[in-house]
């Protein structure tokens, strides 16, 4: 992968300056690298991974199985688009196996999440079924776990 | 009547400490130093490692295995050597399990050095080298290698230096230095063993970590595998230092040879260390890339910003070391060194600790978190803006 692309995965939010830096690219080869990035859409975004029990602000989160019954033209794509618009859809995939959408939902309570399966989800036309999983823990997400390793203590010097 | 240090053997009493370890001791009695004096990954296992480590405990493995080690360690060590290195060994009778490639190092050397004989190593090396060769009544001869040359060992001093001489020791890539060979002079290097009836002990730790080029041994050259001991462990690109496990390659009869001190002494390495060790290259490409790529942007940053510095840091192609040239500051390596800690509380390793001709160098390690680098980097940079200044004022 290209560096700065793999710095941009780890350490998101690094300031242009800092990426020159790693990479040993100007700041503004960097800046345009970035925007390229971007406009192509490799880069679709940047975000916080956040430990919702320190936010105060966790909310509910629920993992969706929806069944749904793909269409003459297009297949899943455009039920799945449907579901995936919803701004209470966190992520939304289409899967192989027992069921078609994989899709995680947040909302502020139960209530609010088992409203939307009900009242939006589950009517929308071609959504079979679905079956909701409440999420009672994170360990890791996105790839950072929750849980810290304890600090291994190296040696200062070492042959 | 005799007491204490008066029953110790001339040999042992002649070794002097090591520089490490004198060192580590000053720089363990000063808080907050960032060190990169460290000479080993900065990160713990994968943790399908430590998994592995874990599970063979549940399962109660821990009895002795063969005294070469699992016959699933040596299986997996013949693949993973053949894909690295390129040649093919015989787990059944040509691969030893040791405690680590120092290990193997002593073993080797003791197997086939009768007192007196003759080893040849370039330097400056790894501080274990020119000790083990006396500990196995054996002289050293170093061959030493230049920063105006990468610190690349020419195969004509060696040729020079072989009058008399049974084993060459090598280490490429090399710590202190990254030096790692070309393919051309490796031929060359080989022409030269085999012309003067050398036997090659080689230290090839570092291999998964070469850069800008994949790693060459010399023992697929010709007439080099029937003389060559290729020697290599998990410790560095698997950063599995503490769990001790590196092996040895080479025909039966030398792996028998090694085979029987190490029973004796060892008997056989940690029944733990092996499980983990075999899980370790089971899934060996994914983490042996990314520590590469890992290493290779540190190393790119480190060595930028000690030239902004007006330094000259080597350009290492593998290993995580960057050898720096202090000759201009006009402080011995151990006196840069020891003022560095002073002044700007950070480690690096004296030059002079890898033998006389690491002389007016510092050891770098790079492997460590990019921020803490780049504190260290900027640290170094003032002390030789200060140092610069100092002289100038002293001049006048």
């Amino acid at each position: 992968m290209d560096p700065l692309l793999q710095i941009l995965k780890e350490r998101g939010r690094l300031p242009t300056a800092e990426l020159a830096k790693l990479t040993g690219k100007s700041e503004p080869e960097v800046e345009k690298a970035v925007r390229r990035f971007e406009s192509d859409r490799v880069i679709l975004g940047y975000q916080a991974i956040l430990d919702s029990d320190k936010t105060g602000h966790g909310g509910v989160r629920a993992v969706i199985e929806v069944k749904i019954t793909p269409e003459r033209d297009g297949g899943f794509d455009r039920i799945a688009a449907r579901v995936a618009r919803y701004p209470e859809v966190v992520s939304c995939q289409l899967m192989s196996g027992g069921y078609d959408l994989l899709i995680v939902v947040e909302g502020s309570d139960l209530k609010r999440v088992a409203g939307f399966v009900a009242e939006k989800l589950s009517t929308i036309q071609g959504v079979i079924s679905t079956a909701t999983h409440f999420q009672l823990k994170t360990y890791k997400e996105a790839g950072v776990l929750f849980l810290q390793d304890d600090k291994a203590e190296r040696l200062s010097i070492s042959p | 009547m005799k007491s204490g240090g008066e029953f110790l053997a001339d040999h042992v009493k002649g070794i002097p400490r090591s520089g490490i370890r004198d060192f580590f001791e000053i720089v363990q009695k000063r808080g907050d130093v960032i060190s990169l004096g460290i000479g080993e990954p900065d990160v713990s296992a994968p943790w399908a490692v430590r998994e592995a480590a874990i599970y063979s405990l549940e399962h109660g493995r821990t009895g002795y295995t063969s005294n070469s080690g699992s016959l699933k360690l040596r299986n997996e060590v013949a693949t993973y050597v053949e894909n690295i290195f390129g040649e093919r060994y015989n787990p059944e009778n040509e691969i030893l399990v040791t405690v680590g490639v120092s290990e193997a190092i002593d073993l080797a050397l003791r197997a086939v050095l009768n007192p007196g004989e003759t080893v040849l190593y370039h330097e400056p090396c790894y501080v274990s080298y020119a000790p083990s060769i006396t500990l196995a009544h054996a002289k050293g001869r170093a061959i030493r290698t230049r920063a105006e040359d990468g610190f690349r060992l020419d195969p004509k001093a060696v040729a020079e230096a072989a009058k008399g001489a049974k084993v060459l020791l090598l280490n490429f890539p090399t710590n202190p230095t990254g030096a790692v060979l070309s393919g051309r002079e490796l031929d060359a290097l080989a022409k030269v063993c085999v012309e003067n009836n050398l036997l090659v002990i080689s230290d090839e730790i570092y291999a998964e970590l070469t850069y800008e080029t994949k790693h060459e041994s010399i023992v697929t050259r010709p007439g080099m595998r029937e003389r060559t001991i290729l020697l290599h462990g998990l410790s560095k690109a698997f950063a599995m230092t503490g769990f001790r496990i590196g092996y040895a390659c080479a025909p039966a009869p030398l792996i028998e040879a090694m085979m029987k001190i190490h029973q004796y002494a060892i008997l056989c390495a940690p029944t733990l260390s092996q499980e983990a060790a075999a899980e370790a290259l089971r899934g060996a490409e994914v983490t042996t890339r990314e520590a590469r790529e890992s290493y290779q942007m540190r190393r790119d940053f480190l060595r930028r910003k000690l030239e902004e510095a007006g330094l000259k840091p080597t350009n290492p192609a593998g290993a995580f070391y960057l050898f720096v040239d202090i000759r201009s500051t006009g402080l011995t390596s151990r006196e840069f060194a020891l003022q560095l800690l002073d002044e700007e509380k950070v480690a690096v390793v004296p030059g002079e600790a890898f033998g006389p001709g690491g002389e007016g160098f510092v050891r770098c390690s790079y492997a460590t978190a990019l921020d803490r680098i780049e504190v260290a980097a900027e640290r170094i940079g003032r002390f030789v803006k200060k140092l610069g200044e100092r002289r100038l004022v002293a001049a006048r």
